[in-house]
Formats: structure tokens, C-alpha cells, sequence
């Protein structure tokens, strides 16, 4: 099968044979939200924040195939509704201080809570679980109050580093991302692999020591942007 | 022409550091402008301490960590015609909620507290006691947010938000014409 041509929020696109909705929206310069979903990165699947209408069913844009003639609804009021409200239960889900957390401006969570304009108070109640803190290594600490269980680390150490430093741990809520081992100086991390580079982890969770207030707070990534500006950049070029 | 009444403001700092009352004068030579428009009532920029009449803006930093901001919330709730939760402390507890959580404990409140007066390295307390003078407010168990404890009208996020979006967003507010934020410009930091 060659090209062929499916539309998403009334604009005609082209995508290839074998393209993700996401792949081809992409191409094309239009953004789809996603949490879980990196460039470079084996699709997962699991965040749902990528949720878009396609002929009129809820799937994520990430995984599923884009198909000759699909209808596709990305930026509609209500598919926003839904994905904000996976924002607000993620948020509500670990502990987000903004405020105090180095990752603030460059995270994708927070960027995505922008986006979705997260401005109010919401009607979930905190779980405000209690989380470790793993500063054991002496490059890299994993402040896990922050991580939303993406998996990127794990697909980035397994896939690309050849590794496996990190791993899901537990079932339903109680599921993490631990490190593979006691601890993380007790795993062959190092902050030069990929899954600890700062664009694997979204939020603030995988840190690398000494580096943390570098550059200010108001100069950060989505201090220039929202998130999804350089994907949507393409289209109007 | 008769001048338009001006509207009474109110405002309170609760769980908060007062950055948020410092940004509200980051508005700077608008200020001028603002002061037309409106007076202010209690306020700990006027001094003054209760309510001198009813209001018809309320302006609120911080959340809830003891009784007496309880009792101050519910007493701006009483007073004022519009609610405006100012910064992350009063929109989801900030910086203080850190108790609530971060301590990893079962009793948060008691870890919190004996470290910081008993068990913290860097501290000088000859008396070892956690201080419990009656004319302190009672601590809760945790830092709310003041919407868990009123309902709020509207909310400006930042900590502290930046002069430009308090400004716009009261100047539309009393012009009737606030439609939300500018996505561009929502900050939680
Ligand atoms: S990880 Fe992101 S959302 Fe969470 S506290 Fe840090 S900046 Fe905020
Ligand atoms: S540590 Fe970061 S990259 Fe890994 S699962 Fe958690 S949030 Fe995702
Ligand atoms: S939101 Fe920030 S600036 Fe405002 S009171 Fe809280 S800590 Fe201070
Ligand atoms: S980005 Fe598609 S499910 Fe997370």
C-alpha cells in the first residue's frame, strides 16, 4: 500500500503505510498531547493523554494506525476536557509542587497542564502518597513523589542503552518504576545513558545531581512556548 | 456625571510567605490606574484588621494550615461578593502542603514539628519542647486548600503570579470581562 490520505479535525493529511495516527499528525505539523510517548521511543500506549476520536471511537492516537480515510478529532473542547481531567488525576495521583521542584518550566506534565489550562482547583482528592527518595547514586537522584509511571525510562534503558536499569514494580495503583536493584548506585546507571538524559523523564522525577537551578526559573523550555509549539511550528512554515 | 462607586477590596495572606501580596505591587505604576478603579478594605496592606463593611473582592494567599486561617477564610467567604484564590499555596497548599506528604509519615504533623523543633540538626532549642503557648492558632492535621475548605470564585496560579497577569486579570475582572487565562501565560512556578 502506498501513501494515502485520512483527515484530523477536518484537514486533509497524508500518511505512510505503517504510521500511527501521531506519526502522521506529526509529519503533517499537527500536535497530538502525549505523556508517554517520545520521539526515539518504542510506543507504550499508557498515558492516554494522546486520546483522540477516530470515526467516532476513543483511541490513542500513539498506537493506533492511521487508516486510509479516517475522521479524526484532535482539538475539540470535550476530547481537551478528557485529557485535561488525565492531567488533573496525575497531578493529584503523586506530589507536584511546582514551586520547589528543579524540573519546573522543563516539564511535560506541568507544560501539558498549561496546555489544557489546569487553572483551578479540581474536585479529586490528593492521595499525597508516601514515596522514596533515591539519592544514593552519586550522579543521578530519582525523587519518585514526581514520577507518573510513563515507562519512558525503562523503554530508553532497555532499548537504547541495553541496559534495564529501571523496571515496573506492583500491580493497579500500587504500580511504580523502581531502579533494578537495592538501590540506583547498585545498577549500572550512568548519568551519560539516554533513559537519564534530560529529555527521557517528562517530569522531575530522574535528576542529575549539581546541574538542578542552571538556568533560572521564566527561561525554561515552556516559558518559551507551550508544549507542542515546535511540532505545530512545521505546519505553518 | 456621577463617579462610579469604586470597589472595596479585601485581602489576607494565610498559609503563604507574602510573595503573592509582594506581586501584587510588582503591578507598579498601574497601581495609579488600579486605585481608581478600586479602595481597599481589611487588608494587611492597609492595616486594618476585620471587615469594615461588606466587599466586594476578596483576595486570598496561601491556604489553610491552622484554625485561625480557617476561621478568616470563612470570614471572607461571609464578606466578600467575589473569591479570588492568589498563587499555588491557596490554589493546591504549595510550599506548606510539603507536610502533608514529603515527611513520609503516618503522623505528618508530629514528624514536622519535632524536626523542626527537636531533631533538626541545625537547631537551638534549649528547651526541647515544641511550642504550645495558648495564644497560638491550633495546627490541623494537614495544609489544606482553600478550596477544600469554601467555595472559590476564581483562582490566578503562579508562585507568586507576575504583576502583569494580577493586573489583568482584576482589571477584566471588574470590568466583567474575565474569560480565563491566556494559555501562554499560566505559571505554577
Ligand atoms: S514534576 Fe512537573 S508537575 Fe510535578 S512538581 Fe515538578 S514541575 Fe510540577
Ligand atoms: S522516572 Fe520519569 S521517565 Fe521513568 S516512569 Fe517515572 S516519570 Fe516516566
Ligand atoms: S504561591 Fe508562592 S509566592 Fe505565593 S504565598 Fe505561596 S509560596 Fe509565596
Ligand atoms: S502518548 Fe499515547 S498513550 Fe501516552
Amino acid at each position: 500500500m502506498s501513501d494515502f490520505t485520512f483527515t484530523i479535525d477536518g484537514t486533509e493529511i497524508t500518511a505512510k503505510e505503517g504510521q500511527t495516527i501521531m506519526d502522521a499528525a506529526d509529519d503533517a505539523g499537527i500536535y497530538v498531547p502525549r505523556l508517554c510517548d517520545h520521539e526515539g521511543l518504542r510506543h507504550q500506549g499508557g498515558c492516554r493523554v494522546c486520546t483522540v476520536k477516530a470515526d467516532g471511537r476513543s483511541v490513542s492516537a500513539c498506537t493506533q494506525p492511521a487508516a486510509p480515510g479516517l475522521t479524526v478529532e484532535n482539538e475539540t473542547p470535550h476530547i481537551n476536557k478528557l485529557r485535561r481531567d488525565l492531567v488533573e488525576m496525575l497531578f493529584h495521583e503523586g506530589n507536584h509542587l511546582c514551586p520547589i521542584c528543579e524540573a519546573s518550566g522543563n516539564c511535560e506534565l506541568q507544560a501539558m497542564a498549561y496546555r489544557l489550562d489546569m487553572t483551578a482547583p479540581t474536585k479529586f482528592p490528593y492521595l499525597e502518597p508516601c514515596r522514596p527518595v533515591d539519592a544514593s547514586h552519586p550522579d543521578i537522584a530519582l525523587d519518585t513523589n514526581r514520577c507518573i509511571s510513563c515507562g519512558r525510562c525503562i523503554r530508553a534503558s532497555q532499548d537504547v542503552d541495553g541496559k534495564g536499569v529501571f523496571g515496573y514494580v506492583g500491580r493497579g495503583i500500587h504500580r511504580h518504576v523502581a531502579a533494578n536493584g537495592e538501590d540506583l548506585s547498585h545498577t549500572d546507571a550512568e548519568v551519560t545513558d539516554f533513559a537519564i538524559s534530560s529529555e527521557v523523564c517528562p517530569v522531575g522525577c530522574i535528576i542529575r545531581k549539581r546541574i538542578g537551578f542552571a538556568t533560572p526559573i521564566g527561561e525554561r523550555e515552556f516559558d518559551k512556548g507551550l508544549i507542542g509549539h515546535k511540532i505545530s511550528a512545521k505546519r505553518d512554515d | 456625571m456621577t463617579e462610579l462607586p469604586k470597589a472595596r477590596i479585601a485581602t489576607a495572606s494565610l498559609a503563604g510567605c507574602f510573595g503573592c501580596h509582594m506581586a501584587m505591587l510588582d503591578i507598579d505604576e498601574r497601581l495609579i490606574e488600579l486605585m481608581t478603579l478600586v479602595e481597599f478594605d481589611r487588608s494587611p496592606l492597609t492595616d486594618i484588621k476585620t471587615f469594615t463593611r461588606r466587599c466586594d473582592i476578596g483576595i486570598i494567599e496561601g491556604g489553610c494550615c491552622n484554625e485561625e486561617n480557617v476561621h478568616v477564610l470563612q470570614d471572607f467567604r461571609k464578606n466578600c461578593d467575589v473569591l479570588i484564590g492568589i498563587g499555588q499555596c491557596a490554589i493546591m497548599g504549595g510550599l506548606p502542603a510539603m507536610r502533608n506528604a514529603i515527611m513520609h509519615s503516618d503522623e505528618p504533623l508530629r514528624e514536622c514539628l519535632e524536626e523542626a523543633f527537636i531533631n533538626g540538626r541545625y537547631i537551638r532549642n534549649t528547651t526541647h519542647n515544641i511550642p504550645n503557648d495558648p495564644a497560638l492558632p491550633l495546627l490541623l492535621d494537614e495544609v489544606y486548600a482553600c478550596a477544600e475548605v469554601v467555595e472559590m470564585d476564581y483562582n490566578i496560579p503562579g508562585c507568586a503570579p507576575t504583576g502583569d497577569v494580577i493586573f489583568e486579570t482584576l482589571s477584566k475582572l471588574l470590568a466583567g470581562k474575565f474569560r480565563g487565562f491566556e494559555r501562554e501565560t499560566i505559571r505554577f512556578d
